[in-house]
This record gives C-alpha cells, sequence and structure tokens, in this order.
C-alpha cells in the first residue's frame, strides 16, 4: 500500500513539452510511471517522443482525463501560467494535481487553492519534488534510484530533505516519500499526509521534516498528539537562520518570534515526537524504533 | 521586500487611498525644500519622519513636529544619521500636518495557517498592535477574507462592524477600505498596514503611515517593483549574489556553506552551528545553488564566499539527486581552475547520492591541495569548523 499514488495511477503532465516537464517527463518514464500523456493546447492532437515513447499531447486536462482515464496531473508549468494550468485541471476533476513549479505569486496559489476548496482535486506543492511511491510511481522530480520499497512514510516541506533522509534510510525504504513544498501557501499540508500514513496499513512509523516559518509544524505536533498511533520521528531545519531573512523557500522565513526551528522542535517533542539534532540523527532515531517493532 | 513609508503613501496615492501629502528627503535642504511647499497646505506645519523599516520610531525619537520649514530643516539634520533599532536614518519623510481626532488600525495580511488572506481592524490605532492583540484581543476585530471575492462593500462592512464603529464612522471607512485591499490585490502584496488610520477634524478619513511588502515572486508583472527595492541597505555581497542569480544570505560566521536545495543548506547551516561550538566558529551564510551545479555556478558561488573576509574554510555539501555527484565534482573542478589563485581557502566537500563513487574519484583524482572529501555530512561538517578554526 501507499499513499495517493500507487502503479495503477495513470499520470498526465501539464507542461511536459516544455524543458523541465520533458525531463521529467523521461525521468518519471524510467521510475516506472504509468505516464499516459502530455497537455498543451497549441499542440493538441500531436503526439511528443520522450524516453523512448509516443505521449500523446491533448488540448486541456479534461480532454486527457477522457481520453485516457487520468487521475494524476504534474505541472511543470512556468510560474505566470501556474494558476492557469491549476484551475483548469481542479475544473476537470483530477483527483490529485501535483505542482511541482517554483516562484508562483502567493496570490495565484491562494486563488487556486482557495478554488479546490470543496472540488474533487487534492493538490500537492507548490515549490516542491512531488511524490513517489518507491518502485510503483513516482509523480515529481524524486529520483527514484535513492530507495526502494519499504515501511517507512515520509512528509517533508523540503526537496533535498526528502533526498537525504531517503538516502539515509535506503536500508528500509518508504511506502510513499511526499514532498509539499516550501511556499507560504501549500495544498497537502503535513496533518494530511500524517493522517494518510496512520491510515495505511503497510506504513509502519513516519519521518515528519519541518523547517523555519509558519506553523504547521506546531498544528501537526498537535494532530499527532491527538491522532496519530504509529510511532513518528521529526526534523527541522532552520535553528541558525536569523529572523526576518527568507532562506531559498518564499515560506522559510522567521517573523518576530514566530516561526522559529525551536518552538517548532519543542512542539514535536510535547507531542511525544523523537526530534534528531541532524539528518543523520534522526534516521539513527527511527532505526531504533524499526528495531523496536 | 518591505517598503518604506514614503513608498507605501506613494503606493496608496497612486491607488486612490487618501493620504496627506509627503515627500522624502536626504539632506535638510531638501527637507527644508519639501516643508516649505507641504507645510503651504497645513499653515506651515510638518512632520518629519524617519525613514526607517523597522517599528517604534517615534518612541526613539525619530518622528518630529515642526512648525516651520526652518524647524523642519533643523530636526531633518537631528533625524538623518540617527540609528534606530539598528536602522541608520538615510532618508526622512515630510508629511503634512494633520488635525487628528482619532485613531484607528487597518491590515491586511496572508494567513498561512488558513490559507487565507485576513483583515485585522481596531478602533484603538497608533500603538503597537502586537502588544494590542496579547493585551486586548477583544478590541482587534480579525475578519477571514476569501482571495477569490476580496473586500467588497459587504465584506467592508462586516469589519468595521466587527470592530465596532459607529455607523457614520463606518461608512466613511467603507470604501477606505475597499480601496486598500485594491492595493494589496493589485500590487501583489502579502501585508498592507495602515498604523494608524485616522479621522481628521473634519470626518475625513486619512492613511496617515502605511507599512506593504510585496511579494518577490510577483515581480515578473510588475516592473515598476524592482525600483522599490532599498539597493544602499542590501549588504555587497548580497547585491553581488543576487546579480548572479544566487540564493544567498550572508550571516556572522567563519565556515562558508555552499549547498543544493533550500532545506539541506539550511540544514549544513545547523549542522555546522553544532559543530563548529567545539571551535569557536559559525556558519559564514546561506546559499542554495540549486539544481544546477555546473562549473559556472559553483565558481560564482565560491567567488560570492570567498570575498567575505570572515569566512576561513567553505563547506560544498551537495546530495546528488537529479543532478549527478560526477556532474558536481566536475564544478567544482571548473570553479577552481576558473578561480585559479582568488581560491585560497580550505573547502571540505561532502557528495552523497547519485553517481557517488565517480563523483569521489573525480576529486581523489584532482587531488587539489585546497579539497578535503569527507564522506558524511556530520563529518565534514565537523572538518569545516576545525579547518575554519585552524586558519
Amino acid at each position: 500500500m501507499s499513499i495517493y499514488l500507487n502503479a495503477d495511477s495513470k499520470i498526465i503532465v501539464q507542461g511536459m513539452t516544455g524543458g523541465m516537464g520533458s525531463k521529467h517527463t523521461a525521468l518519471m518514464l524510467d521510475a516506472g510511471s504509468n505516464i499516459v500523456g502530455g497537455v498543451n493546447a497549441r499542440k493538441a492532437g500531436t503526439t511528443a517522443e520522450i524516453g523512448g515513447q509516443e505521449l500523446p499531447v491533448f488540448g486541456s486536462v479534461k480532454e486527457a482525463m477522457e481520453a485516457t482515464g487520468a487521475n494524476v496531473s504534474v505541472a511543470f508549468v512556468p510560474p505566470q501560467f501556474a494558476k492557469d494550468a491549476a484551475i483548469e485541471a481542479i475544473d476537470a476533476e483530477i483527483p490529485l494535481l501535483v505542482v511541482i513549479t517554483e516562484g508562483i505569486p502567493v496570490k495565484d496559489t491562494a486563488e487556486f487553492f482557495n478554488y479546490s476548496i470543496g472540488k474533487k482535486t487534492r493538490i500537492i506543492g507548490p515549490n516542491c519534488p512531488g511524490i513517489i511511491t518507491p518502485e510503483e510511481s513516482l509523480a515529481g522530480i524524486t529520483p527514484h534510484t535513492i530507495a526502494g520499497k519499504g515501511p517507512i512514510g515520509l512528509v517533508s516541506k523540503s526537496g533535498t530533505l526528502t533526498y537525504q533522509m531517503m538516502y539515509e534510510l535506503r536500508d528500509y525504504g518508504f511506502t510513499t516519500a511526499i514532498g509539499i513544498g516550501g511556499d507560504p501557501i501549500i495544498g497537502t499540508t503535513h496533518i494530511d499526509a500524517l493522517e494518510a500514513f496512520e491510515a495505511d496499513p503497510e506504513t509502519k512509523a513516519i519521518v515528519m521534516i519541518g523547517e523555519i516559518g509558519g506553523d504547521a509544524e506546531e498544528r501537526a505536533a498537535a494532530y499527532i498528539k491527538e491522532h496519530v498511533t504509529k510511532p513518528v520521528v521529526g526534523y527541522v531545519a532552520g535553528f541558525t537562520a536569523p529572523e526576518g531573512k527568507t532562506m531559498g523557500h518564499a515560506g522559510a522565513i522567521v517573523s518576530g518570534s514566530s516561526g522559529t526551528a525551536q518552538a517548532k522542535k519543542e512542539a514535536l517533542e510535547a507531542a511525544g515526537v523523537k526530534v534528531g539534532k541532524t539528518p543523520s540523527e534522526t534516521a539513527e532515531l527511527m532505526r531504533e524504533i524499526m528495531r523496536s517493532l | 521586500m518591505d517598503l518604506f513609508e514614503y513608498q507605501a503613501r506613494d503606493v496608496f496615492e497612486k491607488h486612490g487611498v487618501p493620504v496627506l501629502a509627503g515627500a522624502v528627503a536626504t539632506t535638510p535642504e531638501e527637507a527644508r525644500a519639501a516643508a516649505e511647499t507641504i507645510g503651504a497646505k497645513s499653515g506651515g506645519v510638518t512632520v518629519v519622519k524617519a525613514q526607517v523599516k523597522t517599528g517604534g520610531r517615534g518612541k526613539a525619537g525619530g518622528v518630529k513636529v515642526a512648525k516651520s520649514a526652518d524647524e523642519a530643516q533643523q530636526l531633518a539634520g537631528e533625524i538623518l544619521g540617527m540609528d534606530i533599532k539598528g536602522h541608520t536614518v538615510h532618508q526622512v519623510m515630510i508629511a503634512q500636518g494633520a488635525q487628528i481626532a482619532e485613531e484607528y488600525y487597518f491590515s491586511i495580511l496572508l494567513d498561512r495557517t488558513n490559507r487565507t488572506y485576513l483583515a485585522m481592524c481596531s478602533k484603538e490605532g497608533g500603538m503597537d498592535i502586537e502588544q494590542l492583540a496579547v493585551e486586548r484581543p477583544e478590541a482587534l476585530a480579525k475578519i477571514a477574507v476569501d482571495p477569490n471575492v476580496g473586500i467588497d462593500t459587504a465584506k467592508a462592512q462586516e469589519i468595521v462592524d466587527a470592530a465596532g464603529f459607529d455607523a457614520e464612522t463606518g461608512a466613511a471607512i467603507v470604501p477606505v477600505l475597499e480601496t486598500l485591499w485594491k492595493v494589496y490585490r493589485d500590487e501583489d502584496a502579502t501585508l498592507v498596514e495602515v498604523n494608524p488610520l485616522v479621522k481628521d477634524n473634519e470626518g475625513n478619513i486619512v492613511a496617515l503611515d502605511g507599512k506593504v511588502t510585496l511579494d518577490e515572486n510577483a515581480e515578473f508583472r510588475h516592473e515598476d517593483h524592482a525600483a522599490l527595492e532599498d539597493k544602499a541597505a542590501a549588504d555587497p555581497l548580497e547585491a553581488k549574489a543576487k546579480e548572479k542569480g544566487l540564493n544567498y544570505v550572508k550571516l556572522d560566521g567563519e565556515v562558508g556553506i555552499i549547498g543544493n536545495g533550500a532545506g539541506l543548506v539550511m540544514s549544513t547551516l545547523d549542522v555546522v552551528a553544532y559543530a563548529g561550538e567545539a571551535h569557536g566558529v559559525k556558519p559564514a551564510n546561506f546559499l542554495d545553488i540549486g539544481g544546477g551545479a555546473n562549473a559556472q555556478v559553483m565558481a560564482d558561488g565560491l567567488d560570492v564566499i570567498l570575498g567575505d573576509e570572515q569566512v576561513r574554510a567553505v563547506f560544498v555539501n551537495v546530495f546528488g539527486g537529479i543532478t549527478a555527484c560526477d556532474e558536481v565534482a566536475n564544478g567544482i573542478k571548473g570553479a577552481l581552475e576558473i578561480l585559479g589563485d582568488h581560491a585560497t581557502k580550505p573547502l571540505v566537500v561532502r557528495l552523497d547520492g547519485n553517481n557517488v563513487d565517480a563523483g569521489r574519484a573525480i576529486l581523489n583524482e584532482l587531488n587539489h591541495p585546497l579539497v578535503t572529501q569527507v564522506d558524511t555530512m556530520d563529518g565534514a561538517a565537523a572538518k569545516a569548523a576545525e579547518l575554519a578554526a585552524a586558519q
């Protein structure tokens, strides 16, 4: 089992014919993803040869879904077109939309996220590496070679820390690893992923990676205390980040006394989560838990 | 990007928010000239206001009333150069004097927790709003704003009602809130704050002091926003990095940091800070070179870091994800060739992930006297801290 994505997922790529889109479509095919086509209104009706496959290009997400039964879309469109692409996918009622694009104005994300409320689309991202269910499917840019299938669920704001943690724990492997993104407003949250991992029978333990900014980790801690019975280990990046400076991710900023790594660590520990000081220490905490299960 | 008060005033004026006349001055003479023009509208009275991006200017003596152009010149001379909470005053705004009857508070901001916008409003303006929120939360109305609807007349009415304004005052404020919403929406702001929003003796509502934060991700559709940037205040190394398209933040420390991915770089700073405790050294910067770690990007990154005189050793921490480690190793090799004699500080390199063996082999073969390879992130951080302390 896994969360949100499995071997049966049929994936389309919005922006498949662009540079990023075609490069990562090839890598997703390598990972075993079932890519059934792409979307580009200007190239509708043509095909694109990617990774040795002829993939059909459709005029809209709706057409692509009707023709292929696609249930996942991965968007690689540039920031200025991301909102329209997301709204198109939401209107087509695609069950899962993964927005990889970095640099989307927060107003656009606020608008398309709020537009999705009460509709049928789950959004992952934006500004994220996407989601991988190892040995089954990849909807995003996570290298599929890092780690295989196993009993750990992983949720992280950061792409490279996702990769680092998967690498550290490649001896165990993962049910699903999901990068939820580093922007101030994101679709799927830590809490959503925790809820899904809690419900997934194959997931035996969960790694949660957070970083400075906002209060998502604090709220996740409260959720864990109330609702999560599986062991959770945590890691928070940004203890040394100065106040008021954006640390790479648009959402990674300490404002006054809020959003600090220390506050997040304390909230997680108060909820019974073991928090590592470094990625490797965090991995070691997870290994201890796995040995005791 | 945070704007200065005078920039916020200009933006408000552009959108039709009622503001008083104001002009920025960088010398006492300019202040005098501005006060002569602006004071003519308010019986010669102007307010000289320090332009710094921090609160508490009034308490620090950075806001003074001048009864004449002479006095404005003299006060500007006192305020220019003043230090307010670590911010040096380089500019003052000369503002028209106002007959204030009452002071209110209004803001619109991004509500990350609820993934929407939040309007806050109070009849008690002028004071520190965070203090008000803690001490008398009932005096601060908080109303959620749907990003797809915004603040229309009905929403503005809901806000003033929640804040407890009487009907007459509320009716005067409603159109101002609708206009402030247009500033927030049309300028791609993440914060528009008016403190105080005042009612003058004639019952007019005026935005007396404004704070605006703009979303840098939206610069592609706001060509005018680049001009609002405070280039004088930017750290020279940060400015140089920005020119080269690098994501760099200067910190106060000795171990330079280069990594790929914002999360990994933040984590690297933390790991170096822990390792540095034993050696009395700290991380010197945040630098994310992103996915494409080619020779030129690596050289640009090293060049910026080595321009920091405090730096005594550099830690290059790369996890090969999409980018393979052999490409990164070749990037480091190429960067050292590009930099030549400019590369003077020891580099500790930790490569892991995709094609790690090939990457490490390239650096082993290079056998550069400045480069030390360590296989783990924690071990490499310790080595970098040790080398920085020994330099």
